[in-house]
């Protein structure tokens, strides 16, 4: 993904830190500088925002044929996961048996490695999703 | 002396037994158990790392204390298996529990007892009022050939501790004692550790802990029999055994923080995961000795009053972390570990 672009999206991917519209409330993940409800409204009232890390899985799918970045990894879930603030986020589902996984579980965020550049590479870290306790 | 203000732990969920890496290399489980007293061991996912590790554990630190994480001034990761060999862990830790950028940090490295370094560390920082608050974790993911002995105990967990004042439990004392022993070493751009065998009981493990322990209980006038707990490093479940009754402590005493048997050896991890087990059971005015031993080698001795304030705090629960696990097969802790290239 490229280190510099990686760096930039720290805040996000590490704490979850989006947007919150200071106009009608809407909160965005990943972050929006501009509320599409409230367009130019909304201008300069586009607040930080760190969502709580909770949300239910609305949809997921097996990945066995992984791409070449995550070779050797397969199978894995990735999910379409309504955060609790309403906005919606994907991500890896880890440390469940892919059998019980299904759509309506509850989950939190974790932190985890995402994927590296090579060995010799920079490593990247992000947020996953797992069981909520 | 300053405070520990909170504590957090995380142990991966994935369990292997000892019986299972024994049936691999043809050796009978249940003798390399007794032997070691340790059954299974704890097993990073293949996206966990002491990054992640110490990420889970200072978030939980940080959680329970309440604190402003932008109060805390310093932060130091111990480890042996840092994700990088240059670039730091502890920035990774810092950015995730936000306590950047008003900050000073480093990672540490003294084998299994950098985390401890890490906590005198923030001691003296808060002591000398430079800090309000220290973060000290100690965190592994702990490598081992395949087939080496190592292999059985060789596991993955930390512990982050935040220091300063008006906290749970008061650190009255620590004292260290430190030689050049070379009873274990990994070299640079080695996968894997190296040993120097029956040269890692005697010598190394059980001279170092004792002095350290007999030094710090001199020092302030104490006998085994004033500590309501004591935890010593884990490198299996054996040796913590031996040297506490070498030193006058009774089983009940070290039963609450002895976790190797049931998650292995987590190396940086090890002592102050055994630290947040017993302040997870521990009352107001309960008294705690620990004693960490890092390869190389050195032990660092703390004497710790727990404090009123442990009741109005949320327990970290390890033993129930612990016990939420699943098991793994040979197979796919080869997979976990990146073995198939
Ligand atoms: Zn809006």
């Amino acid at each position: 993904m490229g280190v510099a672009r990686y760096w930039r999206e720290i805040p996000h991917r590490y704490n979850l830190i989006g947007k919150k519209c200071g106009v009608c409330g809407k909160v965005y993940f990943p972050p929006r500088s501009i509320c599409p409800d409230c367009r130019r409204k909304s201008a300069g009232k586009m607040e930080d925002y760190k969502l709580k890390g909770s949300g239910t899985v609305e949809s997921f799918s097996i990945i066995h044929v992984p791409p070449p970045e995550f070779e050797g990894k397969s199978p894995y879930a990735v999910a379409l996961i309504k955060m609790d603030e309403g906005c919606y986020l994907t991500g890896q589902i880890v440390d469940c048996d892919l059998k019980d996984i299904h759509i309506g579980m509850r989950v939190e965020a974790c932190f985890r490695r995402i994927q590296e550049d090579g060995k010799r590479g920079a490593i990247y870290y992000g947020y996953k999703f797992r069981k909520a306790e | 002396m300053a405070d520990i203000v909170g504590y957090g732990a995380y142990v991966p969920r994935y369990r292997i037994k000892v019986d299972e890496i024994a049936r691999i290399w043809g050796r009978d489980g249940k003798s390399v158990s007794s032997g070691l007293y340790v059954f299974e061991k704890s097993v990073p996912a293949m996206d966990e790392d002491t990054a992640t590790i110490s990420v889970e554990s200072a978030r939980k630190a940080v959680k329970q204390s309440k604190i402003n994480p932008a109060d805390i001034g310093a932060i130091y990761v111990g480890s042996e298996s840092h994700p990088y060999a240059v670039k730091p862990t502890a920035t990774i830790v810092a950015e995730a529990i936000e306590a950047t950028p008003v900050l000073t940090a480093a990672d540490y490295e003294f084998a299994c007892k950098a985390g401890t370094a890490g906590m005198q560390n923030c001691i003296a920082l808060v002591e000398s009022k430079m800090i309000k608050y220290g973060m000290a974790i100690g965190t592994d993911v702990a490598q081992a050939a395949p087939g080496d002995a190592l292999e059985y105990t060789a596991a993955a967990g930390g512990s982050a501790f935040i220091i300063g004042r008006d906290g749970i439990a008061e650190i009255n004392e620590t004292v260290s004692f430190t030689t050049d022993t070379p009873d274990f070493w990994r070299r640079e751009g080695e996968p894997y550790p190296g040993h120097g065998e029956r040269f890692t009981g005697e010598p190394a493990y059980f001279k170092h802990i004792t002095n350290a322990a007999k030094m710090l209980m001199e020092k302030i006038g104490t006998k085994p029999s004033d500590y309501d707990f004591a935890v010593f490093h884990q490198p299996n479940g054996k040796f913590p055994l031996r040297v506490a009754k070498k030193l006058g402590f009774e089983r009940k005493q070290i039963e609450d923080g002895l976790l190797c048997p049931i998650i292995g050896n987590t190396y940086s991890g090890s002592s102050l995961l055994g630290l947040s087990a017993v302040l997870d059971v521990a009352k107001p005015g309960h008294r705690i000795i620990v004693v960490s031993y890092g390869s190389g080698a050195g032990s660092d001795a703390f004497d710790i009053t727990v404090k009123d304030k442990i009741e109005e705090v949320e327990r970290i629960g390890v033993k129930k972390m612990i016990e939420s696990k699943e098991y793994v097969d040979y197979g796919t802790y080869m997979k976990f570990r990146g073995e198939f290239k």
